[in-house]
């Protein structure tokens, strides 16, 4: 499903000439919705590389007239003085372990349900579909009643445990989809081969399964880089190990009205989703529209 | 943090995968001692472990135990039977936040399914579709935080800052505290929603468009239909099972929203749903037993969604 692509093209009515001005109402509705939905982004962007005084007297608008009067200074205030620069380590610290653990767990997990019979399989499978949408309020108290007893509160780990837990069901449910559609032969003939189970997962599953295995990366490490609930409950009162949605979240608390700051602060958050998004977009549309059946 | 926190990070990340290849190489050593005909029936256990040891600790246990907490009092020492719920139902609060969630049930779902159809017809017609579609993609890789403070930012009172308030202006319309006064500042935070997952809906939805045949269409405007009948009589019920997907994620974000109410009014002046309570029966009330009891609510307006995703799991396995 590759969703963000060329468009099939629309054919006209057979015999119906039609003229330009016909579809001017269309273009109009699309330029105009695609201005509002970019607005808001713009307005963020421009405004973080406005000096303080213009930003909270003036409209980001007006930033295009000249003289030009941009500057770099908000993001080196936010880097060092807010304790962004530690939060964006954080924010990677966090992620990257909470990626790789849960798809590399799931992948073995995934791969008996595609390829093992076992009793209660399907009625297992059914458990992990059901798992999918759970929220995270109702599990995340006794989550942090165990981490605490483990004396994990307040550190990476919890967060990287947390979000394993949280995040397995849907990279079975996804990883036990694209393995259970790989053909049947190419095992069978494996195993005549004296190949072990074993063998087949990491020789012949894992390295034709990288274009579902790369959206699932994404769509965890997206989902981790963004959350704010689980961070908050887990390290929130640890700034030094928080991610940068928990220092955001609490610079606005504390900075109101600072505008020239926070949108420096938000768009830092932004940077690197924004640079997946445009440079595998293929496969960041597909984890997420796969993802989205998630809790 | 200190240098230990990272050097351990690095650890896990090369660490893992290579734990991984040795409990793999692990369970064909010990399955060496059963008898051959003993190993598939052992094996496929010892691959799921790993991963159920997981979920069971952190998912299926905590769920379970939130249940049994939210018959406890708020330090979780004594059994209080219904007394949580009883004094949550008794609460204004609770009912404020009700109404908060059902809003955002009905106008955030609606209005994002809807507006997503919209949008994935419109520009199925023109040539710049990949263009529009990914602009309107854009917010769906950012932050519910970092689409708060932008648009804290749209909303902010001085229409020299704010922008929705500047263009309020050029209309002639006083300057707006948009986030202050219910139930209008529950709807402008369901607006940044809707402008976050609109994306979503529009890519799905348009998937399911190009699934449509296009001598279908052509067919019935040749026989005279207008643009709305083919809309309204062939693309609508052609894409329902679609919708219906899109419409319960949909649910499933209304229901479980927090970010956005946190970040940009703190549950105040009346915003606070289901999610935002929770945290604040927990955290600011220190009341363990209270925010289960929520929990445990929103769980059970969870499970016709889960009812619903595992009959058509189930149909889907049936046609495999």
């Amino acid at each position: 499903m590759s969703a963000v692509t060329a468009p099939a093209g629309y054919t006209e009515v057979a015999g119906q000439p039609r003229h330009w001005y016909s579809r001017l109402p269309l273009h109009l509705v699309l330029v105009v919705v695609s201005l509002i939905w970019l607005v808001p982004t713009v307005a963020l962007l421009v405004s973080s590389f406005r000096p303080p005084a213009e930003v909270n007297a003036t409209g980001w608008w007006t930033a295009f007239q000249l003289p030009f009067n941009f500057t770099l200074d908000n993001y080196s205030s936010v880097l060092t003085r807010n304790n962004l620069g530690q939060s964006f380590l954080n924010s990677l610290f966090i992620s990257i372990p909470a990626t790789v653990i849960p798809v590399m767990v799931a992948a073995f997990a995934a791969y008996a349900f595609a390829w093992m019979d076992f009793p209660g399989r399907n009625a297992l499978f059914v458990l992990v579909v059901a798992l999918l949408v759970v929220p995270l309020q109702s599990a995340l108290i006794p989550v942090l009643q165990i981490t605490t007893a483990a004396g994990l509160t307040g550190t990476f780990p919890a967060v990287w445990l947390a979000h394993t837990g949280f995040g397995l069901p849907f990279a079975i449910f996804l990883l036990r989809n694209f393995f259970g559609a790989l053909p049947r032969d190419m095992f069978e003939s494996a195993y005549l081969d004296g190949a072990s189970p074993t063998t087949a997962f990491f020789r012949l599953v894992l390295p034709l399964s990288v274009p579902a295995i790369a959206s699932l990366v994404i769509f965890q490490f997206m989902w981790v880089w963004n959350d704010l609930l689980v961070a908050l409950i887990l390290v929130g009162g640890f700034p030094r190990v928080a991610p940068m949605t928990v220092t955001i979240a609490n610079m606005v608390g504390t900075l109101g009205q600072n505008w020239h700051l926070l949108t420096a602060a938000a768009f830092v958050s932004m940077v690197l989703p924004l640079i997946v998004f445009f440079s595998l977009q293929r496969y960041f549309v597909r984890g997420m529209l796969a993802g989205s059946v998630k809790g | 943090m200190d240098v230990g926190t990272g050097v351990l990070a690095v650890v896990v990340v090369v660490g893992v995968p290579a734990i991984t290849v040795l409990y793999a190489l692990a369970t064909e050593w010990v399955l060496r001692f059963l008898p051959e005909r003993g190993r598939p029936r052992l094996r496929p256990w010892l691959w799921l472990l790993p991963a159920f040891a997981f979920i069971g600790i952190f998912l299926v246990y905590p769920t379970v135990y939130t249940v049994v907490l939210s018959l406890m009092d708020r330090r979780s020492e004594e059994f209080v039977g219904s007394a949580n719920y009883v004094d949550l139902f008794g609460q204004p609060l609770f009912w404020q936040t009700i109404a908060n969630s059902v809003m955002w049930l009905a106008f955030f779902t609606t209005i994002t399914v809807v507006f997503g159809l919209i949008v994935a017809v419109l520009t199925d017609r023109v040539r710049y579709e990949t263009g529009v579609k990914a602009l309107i993609f854009i917010p769906m890789a950012i932050s519910f935080v970092a689409a708060g403070v932008i648009w804290n930012f749209m909303y902010d009172f001085n229409p020299e800052v704010g922008t929705v308030n500047a263009a309020a202006g050029a209309l002639g319309v006083e300057p707006q505290a948009w986030l202050f006064e219910w139930p209008r500042n529950t709807f402008m935070l369901i607006i940044v929603g809707i402008w976050m997952w609109v994306g979503f809906a529009m890519v799905i939805l348009s998937a399911g468009l190009k699934g449509i045949s296009t001598e279908l269409l052509e067919a019935a405007r040749m026989d005279g239909a207008n643009e709305f009948q083919v809309f309204f009589r062939i693309i609508v019920p052609l894409l329902a099972p679609t919708i219906a997907v899109v419409g319960t994620t949909i649910v499933i974000v209304a229901l479980k929203t927090f970010d956005i109410v946190w970040v940009m009014t703190g549950g105040q002046f009346d915003t606070d749903v289901i999610g935002t309570l929770f945290y604040e029966e927990r955290f600011t009330n220190r009341d363990a037993g209270a925010a289960s009891a929520v929990a445990v609510i929103l769980l059970l307006t969870i499970i016709p969604v889960m009812l619903f995703n595992i009959r058509r799991f189930k149909a889907q396995e049936a046609t495999r």
